[in-house]
């Protein structure tokens, strides 16, 4: 991912700064601008998650997508955060240890990064709580 | 409010602390066993059983912003507050572009403060405590953070590479009286220019100098830090109820305590590296944290850092009550050592980024 | 609004073609289809084409133009030609913009054809390619790949309803049963329940073998008002229903994980303009690009009870012969998988299937076929619905 385009979100990434709709009160992560529910009378503000939520579904990957490789297997699930959104992320730990239910809580780790030159890109992930 | 002989305001201290140790652990055992070395040997000489291991999605700057993180959670602190932001790191993960900035950005203390990165070999992190100390005193900003973290380098087959481990930790220093954690009396410097590590632009590994780092480096170094400090403030090793000194291994801290005049027993709480290694930048903060984590109000804990090339950072420290309202709000370096998963050499290989993958 | 028939087909082999380029293969299927209906190229008025990346495949964009030049319908004809792009429902969404155009009456005559050329690029640059098809800057940068995403499907589906690893690998089973009887498929071996378990694990629960492969192919299929089709073949299929729905981009926003709303809406849509229901349907095409998907697929087509898909796969009941037969031609686990390409093939085994002329794998009797053809992880489903009966 280029660097503009990361960098863009990159608060959204490290602190889990979604977005919020005043007019009907659902809560954005990853941040929309624009409410589904209410549309062009929707009021968004941004908002920062608690980070608590537990996993949904999840799967272990053993063939890793391209930029991964150094990683496998690792646990890719989609998890819920209290405030009702769904993100998906990595689950850091050991595939055994996984379950849907699970609570977790955030950690701040190293999501990819361009090559040897180029930019390091950090973001949330989770662990088990 | 205290004055140092310079008429400088000197009632600052650690605010709060955090501290992050990577859950992974590689044991001497599997080390010694690549390289054909004797282990029982190697532990008994280095004082050391096992060190940390990063992740593969662990490097300096995450294991930065997770002590930065318990740090801030602790004491609760407002992150505007902060007005200067130092990580200390000899495996910072750009060359050129600042660790200290992605965490001031991930700790939520961005825009409006200070941030640079330093590099000390392994007193990068209390060099930065002391700048913090200095701009608090001055009135320059209301809190800074400084933080010691390494993903440390060994290259394979070095005896480093026994000892060479993860973690960071975080103090937030500060001087409003009702918040102070723990008093810094003092803090003295001894410095001079003694090549007995470093590693050069572009090299993956530090080179060393081996039996030369001990006592024109490090004995040397410390002692006169650690004399020096006492020595202005007028104080004794008995004055003290707890000591920390650099922990490259076992070995060294505990004899320059002797050297010195401290007891085991005063070391005993801060010498995490038997289990935990050295984790460079991190590691006389750590042993700090460590200490503080179970010291009562009114203790008082004598430290020494201990940076190559060459220098030491001595402090003289006093934990008030507020250690008692803050302990328990953030993980504790016993908690962080607890429960570790081993991995063999082929694991810490591959966590380290020593295969080098297409 | 005009009714529709489709008067020719051409599918080209799907496989590894090393030896063959995208424009080989999409000239192959468009000359094929044409020659199939009996027209001349004079006779086109206007041309879509399915294909999800050949920028990222074949380094090419323009794909309408190259195709239309390469055709001959270019230089002296000057035949307008329209690339359409749904990720793997690109096929699908070329076919019903084909319809949109002769049922509007804009066009008469329309090819709708679909191509992809997958194997020019190392298979982790195919992979990553077809992971573009997911949310980029939300799945894709925590390292989601497709089969994680479907795997998490599975895994949900295995939770709530008891679906288990050995119901998802009969329906790889039976799709290799069904593409040992249809020559162009890439995969013409049978294959057991136990392979399919004892393959190597790509996202846990999904094996190599629950997963559809990387294919060269194209489709190409031509389209015609129904009161003019007899002009051109004694067999027109008609199509009775076209549907199609959106739904979230990434998985995690969606509103039942088990579900692909988009499939279900689509389904009704088709459906409703059919005035059909699913026990109207005689075989249906869906979109197994993993073997969870089958199953989700029939539940959201009305096939099956919700939860009870895996079930009625590994009972037998969507074999050739059994109660709705399902993806005969192998589907895209056994017949392949050029992600442009599916949804016209999809279509051209349910003409082939109405026309009697589907061989060793005929449905004794079909004369309603449904396809169901999906983009991403559920973003995009298209549906139709084909009689040999106007």
């Amino acid at each position: 991912m280029s660097v503009p385009r990361f960098w863009r979100k990159q608060i959204a990434r490290y602190n889990l700064v979604g977005t919020h709709c005043k007019q009907c009160g659902e809560y954005f992560y990853p941040p929309r601008n624009m409410c589904p529910s209410c549309r062009r009378e929707g009021e968004i503000e941004d908002f920062k998650f608690s980070g608590q939520g537990e996993v949904v579904t999840y799967t272990v990957i053993h063939a890793a997508a391209e930029g991964f490789e150094g990683q496998t297997p690792y646990v890719l699930a989609i998890v819920q955060l209290e405030e009702g959104p769904r993100l998906t992320t990595q689950i850091v730990g050991d595939a055994k240890d996984m379950s849907i239910g699970m609570k977790v809580s955030p950690v701040f780790r190293k999501l990819g990064q361009s090559g040897d030159r180029g930019m390091i890109y950090y973001g949330t992930k989770f662990v088990p709580a | 409010m205290e004055t140092n002989q310079n008429g400088v305001n000197m009632s600052v201290g650690i605010v709060s602390y955090g501290a992050y140790i990577p859950r992974y652990r590689i044991k001497i055992e599997d080390i010694a066993r690549v390289w054909g070395d004797d282990a029982d040997i190697l532990k008994a000489g280095l004082m050391v059983n096992e060190k940390s291991v990063p992740d593969v999605d662990e490097d300096a700057a995450t294991i930065a912003v997770e002590a930065a993180r318990s740090a801030v959670n602790r004491a609760g602190i407002d992150a505007q507050r902060v007005g200067a932001v130092y990580t200390g790191s000899e495996s910072h993960p750009y060359a050129v572009k600042p660790t200290s900035t992605i965490v001031a950005e991930a700790v939520g203390a961005t825009p409006v403060l200070t941030a640079a990165d330093f590099e000390f070999a392994c007193k990068a992190g209390t060099a930065a405590v002391q700048t913090c100390m200095g701009l608090v005193a001055s009135g320059m900003i209301d809190l800074g953070l400084a933080i010691g973290s390494d993903v440390a380098q060994g290259a394979p087959g070095d005896a480093l590479e026994y000892t060479a481990a993860a973690g960071g930790v975080a103090f937030i220093i500060g001087n409003r009286e009702s918040e102070l954690t723990a008093i810094i009396e003092d803090t003295y410097s001894f410095t001079t220019d003694t090549p007995d590590f470093w590693r050069r632009e572009g090299m993956p590994y530090p080179e060393h100098g081996g039996r030369f780092t001990g006592e024109p480096g490090y004995f040397k170094h410390v002692t006169n830090a650690a004399k020096g400090l006492m020595q202005k403030i007028n104080t004794k090793p008995d004055d003290y109820d707890y000591a920390v000194f650099h922990q490259p291994n076992g070995k060294f801290p505990s004899r320059v305590a002797s050297m010195l005049g401290f007891s085991k027993e005063q070391i005993k709480p801060g010498l995490v590296v038997p289990r935990l290694g050295n984790t460079y930048s991190g590691s006389c903060m750590m042993g700090i944290a460590a200490t503080l984590d179970q010291a009562k109000p009114g203790d008082r804990i004598f430290a020494t850092a201990f940076g190559s090339g060459a220098g030491s950072d001595a402090f003289s420290i006093t934990v008030t009550d507020k250690i008692e309202e803050i302990r328990n709000s953030a993980p504790k370096v016993e908690e962080l050592l607890a429960d570790p998963v081993y991995v063999d050499y082929a694991k810490y290989a591959r966590h380290k980024g020593k295969i080098r993958l297409a | 609004m005009r009714e529709v028939a489709i008067i020719g087909v051409k599918n080209t082999i799907f496989g590894e073609q090393w030896d063959r380029s995208f424009r080989d293969l999409v000239v192959e299927a468009g000359v094929g289809a044409v020659k199939d209906a009996g027209i001349t190229g004079e006779k086109i008025d206007s041309m879509f084409v399915g294909n999800m990346s050949g920028g990222q495949f074949v380094e090419q964009e323009h794909i309408g133009a190259l195709i239309a030049d390469y055709s001959g319908l270019a230089k002296n004809l000057h035949i307008p030609s329209t690339r359409v792009e749904a990720a793997c429902a690109s096929g699908g969404l070329a076919l019903r913009q084909g319809i949109y155009s002769v049922a509007s009456g804009m066009d008469d005559i329309v090819i709708a054809a679909g191509v992809e050329k997958m194997t020019d690029v190392p298979s982790a640059k195919a992979s990553s390619a077809l992971a573009a098809a997911a949310d980029r800057e939300w799945e894709g940068i925590m390292g989601a790949t497709f089969p994680g995403l479907y795997a998490m499907i599975a895994r949900m589906h295995m939770h709530k309803y008891g679906t288990t690893s050995e119901q998802l690998a009969s329906a790889a089973v039976k799709n290799h049963q069904n593409g040992q009887f249809n020559p162009i498929a890439q995969y013409k071996n049978k294959i057991t329940i136990e392979s399919v378990l004892n393959s190597i694990m790509v996202a846990d629960p999904l094996h190599i073998f629950d997963c559809s492969p990387i294919t060269d192919g194209a489709s190409a299929v031509i389209l015609a008002p129904a009161d003019i089709a007899h002009e051109y073949t004694d067999t027109p299929i008609y199509v009775k229903g076209t549907g199609q729905a959106s739904d979230t981009l990434a998985l995690h926003d969606r509103r039942d994980i088990t579900t692909l709303d988009a499939s279900v809406v689509a389904g009704k849509r088709a459906y409703e303009m059919a005035r059909m229901g699913p026990e109207d349907i005689d075989l249906v095409e869906v979109h197994d690009c993993f073997t969870i998907a089958e199953i989700c697929a029939i539940e959201d087509l009305g096939f099956a009870k919700k939860g009870e898909g895996g079930k009625v796969t590994f009972d037998g009941e969507t074999a050739i012969g059994g109660r709705i037969p399902v993806n005969t031609s192998g589907g895209l686990k056994a017949c392949g998988h050029p992600v442009g390409a599916t949804g016209v093939k999809q279509a051209i085994e349910i003409v082939e299937q109405l026309r009697g002329e589907a061989g060793k794998r005929q449905v004794d009797g079909a004369e309603i076929g449904m396809t169901h053809n999906v983009g991403g992880s559920g973003a995009t489903a298209v549906v139709h619905i084909f009689s040999r009966n106007r």
